[in-house]
């Protein structure tokens, strides 16, 4: 039977979706290995480390240490090493993450082994494991095997379905000591701008605004919109270039990739850059008063009109459904 | 202060892309600079203003890679060095580039290595901080803002949107991310100059490295295009009318709101 490590995420106290999303493509690679689970952190863990094993982990190690209150590569590096060198795993599985992206390349590198970013998918075939990756910010997609060493992945938030939680899993919760010694980069301050905590990369429905909304103060209009749709919010990067907003709303080639349920693009015209980072969106829908819009090209559904006009009365209709559904 | 960028070249943005026999066309294709790397040449010609020093460009590539450096090189960068593996790898991975790099840097002094956050290729992310671990030096990613003064170097990073504040020291490594600067364009003088920058091309010979200590650990078995969406649909009538049909598909055909 083969081990699996699944390295999972907390946030604000809480596992990110993506560490239950990581549990499930353990079980794609392997239905009968043993998933570890290790939730890191400086607080107390004991209710993260319960919830992965409801979401499919058979047993979890969690490891505690004042050096973690901030995550800094140093001081997870070395808290995951340990874990590592006690279980010698046959793969190990990680978020696509910030940290994700930050932490896995230095295991790899101490473990001298390789490393698939960003996996979207896991097939089986004639007895290879194969992982799809998207290339080209999603033009075209990769299929790759890992030929020596451990199966190392890190997963794409919001595209492999977790696991049924289950109340009724039980699993055993062990906790190991670590020595953390120099961290070498030290988090002195986080100023937090992310919008509402709702994280582009993983949220289910994404309200992007573009050259159209025409200033600062029309972007507002993309934030009310998303607002009552509890959505994250991105941009063009025609709207940040512009100075409407902030560079790390950017979506497309250059800023972020994104795959919501929902994508809502407001006043984009959809440069071939810009869809490249959202076209693999389950649901497009585009407003823009120029009807020969590229955008229009990979929507679902269009409303060819003055965006001024057309989010107000959706904000309307929508505020009417939600009433209606309270009622 | 002795300053590396690590460039790669990568697709025009522009660039459609095509597959054939299961692997990319390059035929005919634009090449660029990697937009992140681009941020990474700009800052370190930044910082050597600054705190004096050096740049060097460093990238592995073909015969075709002497274009990007020189662009470089015209940015304001000092010098370039190609390692060339047209010849002598077929194929390689993030482990294989790090494995040349390391060999490189061996003999080298460094105090700053600038890489991009991501090749917009790729974009596995893995090359700078694999590449700083096995170096022995820290490593901070996706990084908006760089501040050198004395010993202290004092960073912004963008972690999902939120911007941390980290503090760290020399020698470091890097990667760059969108909003750390505006890279500049190469101007006409620059452009005349980089052409008798020094521009040395080496082969993984050259760095003593076998084929074999540098072989992949990962294979590409396939690249494919997903199947194009079928058209959509461009709803019509009053304004208010089409705004209802779209909140009624979106709910009861799509069931995502």
């Amino acid at each position: 039977m083969s081990k699996l490590l699944v390295i999972a995420e907390g946030r604000d106290g809480i596992l990110r979706n993506v560490s239950f999303e990581a549990v499930a493509v353990a079980k794609k690679i392997d239905a009968d290995a043993e998933i570890v689970g290790v939730v890191l952190g400086k607080e107390d863990l004991e209710e993260q480390a319960q919830e992965l094993i409801r979401y499919g982990a058979d047993r979890v190690i969690v490891v505690q240490h004042e050096k973690m209150k901030a995550y800094t590569s140093d001081g997870y590096g070395q808290a995951v090493l340990a874990v590592i060198n006690d279980e010698s795993p046959d793969g190990i599985v990680m978020g696509h993450t910030s940290i994700g992206k930050d932490l896995t390349p230095k295991l790899a590198s101490k473990l001298d082994t390789g490393l698939i970013s960003d996996v979207v998918a896991v097939e089986h075939n004639s007895g290879d494991v194969e992982f799809i990756r998207p290339i080209y910010s999603g033009k075209a997609f990769e299929r790759k095997i890992i030929t020596d060493g451990i199966t190392f992945v890190t997963v794409r938030p919001n595209n492999i379905p977790p696991l049924d939680r289950d109340t009724t899993r039980n699993g055993e919760i062990s906790t190991r000591k670590v020595e953390i010694k120099d961290i070498r980069t030290i988090v002195k301050d986080v100023v937090r701008k992310a919008s509402k905590g709702v994280d582009l990369s993983e949220a289910n429905i994404v309200i992007a605004g573009g050259r159209g909304v025409k200033s600062e103060e029309g972007f507002n209009t993309v934030h009310e919109l998303a607002e009552v749709l509890g959505a994250a919010v991105g941009a063009s990067r025609g709207a940040c270039d512009a100075g409407y907003c902030d560079y790390s709303l950017q979506i497309g080639q250059t800023g972020k990739v994104v795959t919501p349920d929902l994508y809502i693009a407001v006043g984009i015209s959809g440069a071939i850059q810009h869809l490249a980072g959202m076209s693999n969106s389950k649901v497009i829908v585009a407003i823009n008063k120029d009807p020969e819009a590229n955008i229009f090209g990979i929507a679902d559904y269009g409303i060819v009109g003055d965006l001024f006009e057309v989010i107000p009365l959706l904000i309307e209709e929508l505020k009417a459904l939600r009433s209606t559904v309270k009622a | 202060m002795n300053i590396y960028v690590l460039l790669k070249k990568t697709f025009d943005t522009e660039e459609q892309i095509n597959v054939s026999n299961a692997e990319i066309v390059d035929d005919g294709a634009e090449y660029i600079i990697n937009p992140y790397d681009e941020y990474a040449i700009e800052e370190a010609i930044v910082q050597r203003d600054t705190h004096g020093g050096e740049v060097t460009v460093v990238t592995i590539g073909d015969g075709k890679s002497e274009k990007q450096l020189r662009t470089a090189l015209a940015m304001g960068a000092d010098q370039a060095v190609l390692i060339n593996t047209e010849d002598d790898l077929e194929d390689g991975d993030q482990y294989t580039t790090v494995k040349i790099l390391e060999k490189f840097f061996e003999d080298k002094d460094v105090d700053l290595i600038l890489a991009g956050n991501v090749a917009i290729d790729e974009a596995s992310g893995q090359v700078g901080p694999r590449l700083a671990e096995t170096i022995g030096i820290p490593y901070v990613t996706t990084i908006t803002s760089l501040a050198i003064e004395g010993d202290i170097v004092t960073i912004e990073k963008d972690v999902e949107g939120d911007v941390e504040i980290i503090e760290t020291s020399l020698p470091l490594l890097v990667t760059c991310q969108q909003g750390l600067n505006e890279p500049r364009y190469p101007s006409l003088p620059g452009i005349m100059k980089a052409k008798k920058k020094p521009l040395a091309e080496m082969e993984i010979d050259d760095l003593n490295i076998e084929e074999e200590d540098v072989k992949a650990k990962t294979k590409v078995i396939e690249i494919f295009l997903l199947e194009e969406k079928a058209a959509g649909r461009v709803l019509e009538g009053e304004l208010d009318g089409q705004v209802k049909e779209l909140v009624s598909l979106l709910r009861n055909e799509q069931k995502i709101i």
